[in-house]
């Protein structure tokens, strides 16, 4: 090994067939192969098209990674998977895959927590993650507050949401206002020529009560309703409707709840640096609004580029070149694919 | 040659090790849902017991199915990604075609003159096909199709049926002969004979029979009442 231990991490919890090459803290190649056209006129992602796809990519895009980072798999000190949470019949393909590598190389085997694994990848965009960093995670599949003291072995949930994630949100509000899918880049895009004053969203789980019982939990589900009432009004009324002003407003709306609990957090758990991943820290409105709040702050700000914030190998293998370091005993060869795995279990 | 082969389209999680002659090992749990965790241990098993390692593997079969998919593709990834790790050719054998051939080499002569596979497709139905015997074995009449037992009776009224189609419809299908899920060392020794004979072997493909579950979105439902 010279500068750390070279992994191969394999990610297929959702429509991303992903493979990372890390040694050590550096990326050497992150191969993704994406299924998300064929889902376009479902709506969302359909699990089975997503499997089938995994089965087929699998083998091409750990080629790529391969031919990328000009390394042969012998090299490998480890590999790492995604173990859970996500869908469960697409977890299970590249479960497979890497215990098939594991036992094909005679390599041991890292079956990692996906969301553990998104807080990871930063370090080989930023370097090493302060300890504790607090994270928030927004995507189409998950919207949650971790406090993180170590992220290969101690993981905590401070909350998440209750109903829809983040990027559902913005998939179903996109829908709404007429915008493809996946809505998230759509709905930015337009917004930058909306006014997000236009119409006052609600603000969820931000009141009274709400602060004492879900004070680091996020819904999205109420603002989704009501920017698809507000619209209908509109249309039943026979006006216009002002598209980028109703996109500009909810996402207002979304950014303010997120960002306002992530500094909040951030401050009541005596925490100087945030970082935010998931496809949703992509947001341009996020990064904004989040940086000028932790400026207010005093909190570092730490957000992986886009393409290393949506589900990618690199972050597994990431988490996995950590593991290997800090000498974290690897997984069994027997353990499952787990759609619902626990934050707080880091490694399976 | 040392053949590594793998089949999970029906509740057996099954690998065996030939070596072109005869079954070195094999290794089968069966669990309709635990594809993903017994398989691989199955490899390192069968290994350990022929005393051979993953580097001496010189192909991979995979039995392609038809049968449930979520298990089905675990046999199948599982296969490909060990023979590009290994840099060995993989290929790929009809699950029902496996199960003929293990029920020929137990008893051919239970099996008449012609006979018929049937395993679980899930939703009431099988996936079916219908073979003929002959000295040298078992041969497919046509492709493998996947049908609602009722619909097939008629069809293949009074042939010996292999597979759990029999057990889970025998008001349709059967009389019940031979195994019940497939068996790595038979599908093994099928894929040896037909490379010995100069047959190729297909490619390590998923037989999936069916679409996906999906339909595209309807249209939106009102918010307002
Ligand atoms: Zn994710």
């Amino acid at each position: 090994m010279t500068d750390g231990p070279l992994v191969l991490g394999v990610e297929t919890s959702c429509d991303e067939t992903g493979v990372g090459i890390v040694r050590g803290q550096r990326l050497l190649a992150d191969a993704v192969a994406s299924s998300v056209d064929e889902h376009a006129r479902f709506g969302g992602v359909v699990p089975e098209v997503a499997s089938r796809a995994h089965l087929e990519a699998m083998v091409p895009t750990i080629e790529r990674a391969c031919r990328e980072a000009g390394i042969r798999l012998a090299d490998l000190d480890a590999i790492a998977v995604t173990a859970g949470p996500g869908l469960a019949g697409a977890l299970l393909v590249g479960v497979a895959a890497a215990k098939s590598l594991a036992v094909a190389l005679g390599k041991p085997l890292y079956g990692v927590n996906h969301l553990a694994a998104h807080v990871a990848v930063d370090i080989v965009e930023h370097g090493p993650l302060p300890e504790p960093t607090l994270a928030m995670l927004v995507s189409g599949g998950h919207s949650s507050l971790l406090l993180v003291p170590d992220v290969t072995a101690d993981v905590r949930s401070l909350g998440s949401t209750i109903d829809d994630a983040a990027g559902e949100a913005f998939d179903k509000v996109a829908r709404v206002l007429g915008l493809p899918f996946p809505g998230g880049p759509h709905v930015d895009r337009v917004a930058t020529e909306g006014n997000s004053a236009f119409v006052l969203f609600p603000r969820g789980l931000t009141s009274g009560r709400d602060m004492e019982r879900h004070r680091f939990d996020f819904s999205f589900s109420g603002l989704k309703t009501s920017v698809a009432r507000w619209v209908e009004a509109r249309e039943r009324a026979g006006e216009p409707v002002p598209v980028a002003d109703v996109a500009a407003s909810f996402q207002e709306a979304v950014v303010d709840v997120l960002t306002r609990k992530a500094v909040l957090a951030c401050r009541e758990h005596g925490v100087d640096d945030l970082l935010i991943g998931g496809g949703v820290a992509a947001n341009t409105r996020l990064r904004a609004m989040a940086q000028e709040r932790c400026d207010a702050a005093g909190i570092r700000l730490r957000v992986p580029r886009p393409g290393l914030c949506t589900d990618n190998g690199a972050m597994v293998a990431a988490l996995g070149a950590e593991m290997v370091a800090r000498g974290r005993a690897p997984s069994a060869l027997d353990i499952p694919a787990d759609s619902s795995m626990p934050v707080t279990l880091v490694r399976a | 040659m040392l053949l590594l082969a793998i089949d999970t389209a029906t509740s057996a999680i099954t690998v065996a090790l030939h070596d072109g002659g005869v079954v070195l090992a094999e290794s089968s749990t069966l669990d309709a849902r635990g594809h993903g965790e017994y398989l691989a241990p199955g490899i390192v098993d069968v290994l350990a017991r022929a005393g051979r390692t993953a580097a001496e593997v010189s192909a991979v079969v995979a039995g392609t199915g038809p049968g449930p998919f979520t298990g089905l593709r675990v046999g199948l990834v599982t296969a490909r990604t060990f023979a590009f790790a290994c840099g060995i050719p993989v290929f790929g054998v009809c699950s029902l075609d496996a199960l003929a051939h293990q029920a020929w080499l137990a008893d051919a002569a239970e099996l008449g003159q012609s006979c018929v596979v049937a395993t679980d497709a899930r939703r009431k139905e099988v996936y079916w096909a219908r073979y003929d015997i002959t000295a040298g074995g078992v041969k497919r009449r046509g492709e493998p199709m996947v049908a609602k037992a009722e619909a097939i009776a008629d069809e293949v009224q009074g042939l010996p049926v292999i597979g759990r189609g029999a057990v889970l419809y025998p008001d349709w299908l059967g009389p019940r002969v031979g195994p019940l899920d497939v068996s790595a060392a038979a599908l093994a020794s099928l894929a040896a004979r037909r490379l010995a004979a100069g047959e190729g072997l297909a490619e390590a493909e998923a037989m999936y029979l069916r679409r996906p579950d999906a339909s595209p979105l309807p249209p939106r439902k009102p918010a307002l009442p």
